[in-house]
């Protein structure tokens, strides 16, 4: 692994004020840059679930996992970079397209199979979801239409069977 | 204003109706304000002292110490970074977490410092700010700061109140979390309204920690590879850090130690964990250890770290650090392992309970030629100075440790004073040595004998710091004046900012920036303005012995003791940071030095 080797964490916490200000905490001040971060309730609303996806060596991130797992408010987190995990993530894209230009990329939204959630006379908004290599091909073959708007959700995993996320 | 302004005013003045402090209103028989709740929780968890100092925002819980007739003591300070260091001294002398109770905005940032310093030296420690009204937060109301925010790196835990009936159970978490596992400061910031207001809640509630688990079972296998390992080593090396002291393991070390025959040497913190004077004692190791200790490092065939970091002081260069040598770690904070280097064994948890299991598969080790050759260096290269051309540092703590017969409590500023103290003053007793270890905090040393003296009020206690230190934090003498305490304050005054002076000596080509401290007052007429405290000077090394006999001799409040000593001087032995425990220098080199690759 390298130091540009993206890490998937998730963190199971007390979904209290200040969390996610101690978790962010622990990655800056190793130098880590998080590239994506979701937050939402858990079953249990007085917990909350995070996925964190970042950049950075293993050993740092080892350290980060070592220093996450010791906040009070924190009671788990697992690396899952070497794991097999469903992970999925949604973007909303706002193309700036005319009735020349829209056949094709309708076109698109088939062989990837979008949604269109928005049709206007000059733009179209697409809602895509699957893993991040896939929004990101879509992503570079829109890349010939005047791409307006974009909005990632970040990605979300879960592990598989009886693992725990 | 006119005049006619000034008519309409007044009668305001004559209709002022007068308070009654007595009746609370629409107060059930129960029920009683959050800042009482606060003071019937912290006596309940055992709390003798608060240190503090009031404003605004936290006169509600000040009225409280008054108004619940309470028997904790209130002792107000002069600025509240030396009550986070009283607060400090007290609990590392006692195991007890220090209290601190400052105001919300400029109060509650003087704290930052001390908190920090705790949080570096797992002290345990409570510290409780006063805020702005709930409803002004983040409106930049006049003293609020963000306490909680600011502090967020340097605590083990915080909390800001949102109801004052959640005050007893944060005061018992905050107390929980600071005094178990690896200890560390909790900080409470409550807005003055949740101080004020009603709290009906039970004083004992059950704790809400699902995410905190401090009750680690160590795992037996990794104790009895441990044991294995040791069996085999015929070169071995202990290393005690303030771990093994906040576990109280010295009984157990030093059955381990006496069980092996294997040398014992301690961390900056770690001093007084196993008796300095036991001839398995190498000293303290590290940057400014001693050369036996550091030579015992580099050729010992085993290290084991009981409760210490492995922290950049005493490895020098991780990559370089014992590299032959089988790596232990035995640490209750399993984030410490594999921290600053790798090890081949390692075991979490309580260091006294591994210890002690650890006794029970050991036996003894034959370290013969090993202690015979360690015993050499310690003839070789001693710690020594010498009593001519005047009057130095280490002579002043040496005829100190003679006279205290290493039995006082010794807290220690930051800089060379430091260094030497811990060379010079033998540590025999646990918990009786208090040093700034990790933060490095110049201004830490008078407050904390201060705390100490709190926490054992029979106990000699004295503070040794620097001129530039004791600046930092002197005005606590009007404290220790208030409450009669015999501190006595060892100023080792050479005028310099000595330890910054020495670097820039030996690899700055001595180029001296901002470490004159020209404009120092008479420490010892200074001492003599405050009411009950005494000022002596020492001059010359004849002086010595008779003075600090003087100085021992005044108990009727604190004494200081200001020693000229002479302006330039290097401590040695010295690693230069970044460099291995083999680069050390134990003496003053002959050749330049390149400029230092590691941190500070």
């Amino acid at each position: 692994m390298n130091s540009n080797d993206l890490h998937t964490i998730s963190l199971y916490v007390s979904n209290k004020p200040g969390v996610l200000a101690r978790i962010a905490q622990v990655f800056a001040r190793r130098g880590f840059n998080i590239d994506s971060l979701v937050v939402s309730s858990a079953i249990d609303g007085n917990y909350s679930r995070m996925t964190i996806s970042a950049k950075g060596n293993p050993e740092g991130l080892d350290q980060i996992i070592k220093q996450a797992s010791k906040l009070i408010d924190v009671l788990h987190c697992i690396d899952h970079s070497q794991e097999s995990v469903v992970s999925k993530e949604m973007a909303l894209i706002k193309i700036g397209v005319d009735s020349e230009g829209r056949p094709e990329v309708l076109q698109l939204v088939e062989h990837f199979g979008c949604k269109v959630v928005d049709f206007t006379e000059s733009s179209l908004i697409l809602m895509v979801t699957g893993d991040s290599g896939k929004l990101d091909a879509l992503i570079k073959m829109l890349g010939r239409f005047r791409v307006i708007e974009l909005v990632r959700t970040g990605k979300v995993i879960m592990a598989r069977g009886d693992e725990v996320t | 204003m006119s005049a006619s302004d000034t008519a309409i005013l007044e009668p305001e003045t004559i209709t002022k109706p007068t308070p009654n402090f007595s009746v609370k209103p629409n107060v059930s028989p129960e029920a009683m304000e959050g800042a009482q709740a606060l003071v019937r929780r912290l006596e309940m968890e055992g709390v003798e002292y608060i240190w503090g100092l009031s404003g605004g925002a936290a006169i509600p819980i000040f009225d409280a110490l008054v108004t619940t007739n309470t028997k904790i003591k209130l002792v107000l300070v002069r600025h509240e970074q030396g009550a986070t260091h009283m607060a400090d001294g007290y609990a590392r002398v006692t195991g007890k977490p220090g209290v601190v109770l400052v105001t919300s905005g400029p109060g509650a940032t003087n704290t930052i410092t001390g908190i920090m310093t705790a949080h570096m030296d797992s002290v345990p420690m409570v510290v409780i700010t006063g805020q702005t009204i709930s409803s002004m937060l983040g409106k930049d109301a006049f003293q609020e700061a963000d306490v909680f925010g600011l502090t967020m790196p340097v605590v083990k835990h915080s909390y800001m109140i949102k109801n004052s009936n959640d005050i007893p159970r944060v005061v018992k978490e905050a107390f929980h979390i600071a005094r178990t596992g690896r200890p560390g400061p909790v900080l409470i910031d409550i807005p003055k309204d949740m101080s004020s207001g009603i709290c009906t809640a039970e004083l004992d509630p059950p704790m809400d920690l699902p995410g905190y688990n401090p009750e680690i079972k160590t795992d037996l296998s990794s104790v009895m590879d441990i044991a294995e390992a040791l069996s085999r080593s015929r070169k071995p090396v202990l290393l005690a850090g303030h771990g093994a002291l906040i576990a109280n393991a010295q009984q157990e070390l030093l059955k381990l130690a006496e069980t092996l025959n294997a040398p014992v040497t301690t961390t900056l913190l770690g001093k007084g964990a196993f008796p300095e004077t036991h001839p398995l004692s190498l000293g303290m190791l590290g940057m400014h250890g001693t050369a036996y200790a550091n030579k015992a490092m580099v050729e010992c065939d085993l290290v084991m770290s009981i409760g210490s970091r492995y922290d950049d002081r005493i490895v020098g260069q991780p990559q370089r650090f014992c590299q032959n040598a089988t790596r232990i770690h035995i640490d209750i904070d399993v984030a410490e392992i594999h921290k600053m280097i790798s090890v081949h064994h390692h075991a979490v948890g309580d260091a006294r309970a591994i210890l002690a299991e650890l006794n029970k598969h050991v036996s003894r080790l034959d370290t013969a030629d090993w202690q015979k050759h360690l015993d050499g260096y310690k003839k070789r290269f001693p710690l020594k100075y010498k009593k001519q051309g005047g009057l130095k540092m280490q002579h002043v703590l040496d005829e100190l440790d003679d006279l205290t017969n290493h039995r006082a409590i010794i807290s220690t500023d930051v800089g060379q004073h430091q260094m030497w103290a811990a060379q010079f003053c033998l540590s025999v007793d646990p918990h009786t040595w208090l040093s700034s270890g990790g933060a490095g905090t110049m201004g830490y040393g008078f407050p904390a004998a201060m705390g100490a003296q709190f926490g054992r009020p029979d106990a000699a206690v004295w503070a040794i710091v620097g001129d530039g230190g004791f600046q930092m934090t002197m005005c606590e003498l009007a404290t220790a004046c208030v409450h009669k305490l015999p501190v006595k304050i060892l100023v080792l005054n050479n005028h310099y900012l000595g330890m910054v002076r020495q670097w820039q000596e030996l690899f700055f080509d001595d180029r001296q920036s901002g470490v004159d401290l020209e404009g120092n007052p008479d420490f010892a007429k200074l001492a003599d303005t405050f009411p009950g405290a005494k000022g002596f000077n020492i001059k010359r090394p004849a002086d010595v012995r008779k003075v600090l006999k003087k100085a021992m001799e005044y108990n009727d409040g604190p004494c200081v003791v200001n020693a000229e000593c002479v302006k330039e001087d290097n401590v040695y032995p010295m690693i230069p940071a970044g460099k291995a425990l083999e680069d050390m220098l134990v003496d003053a080199p002959k050749y330049k030095l390149e400029k230092p690759t590691g941190s500070t």
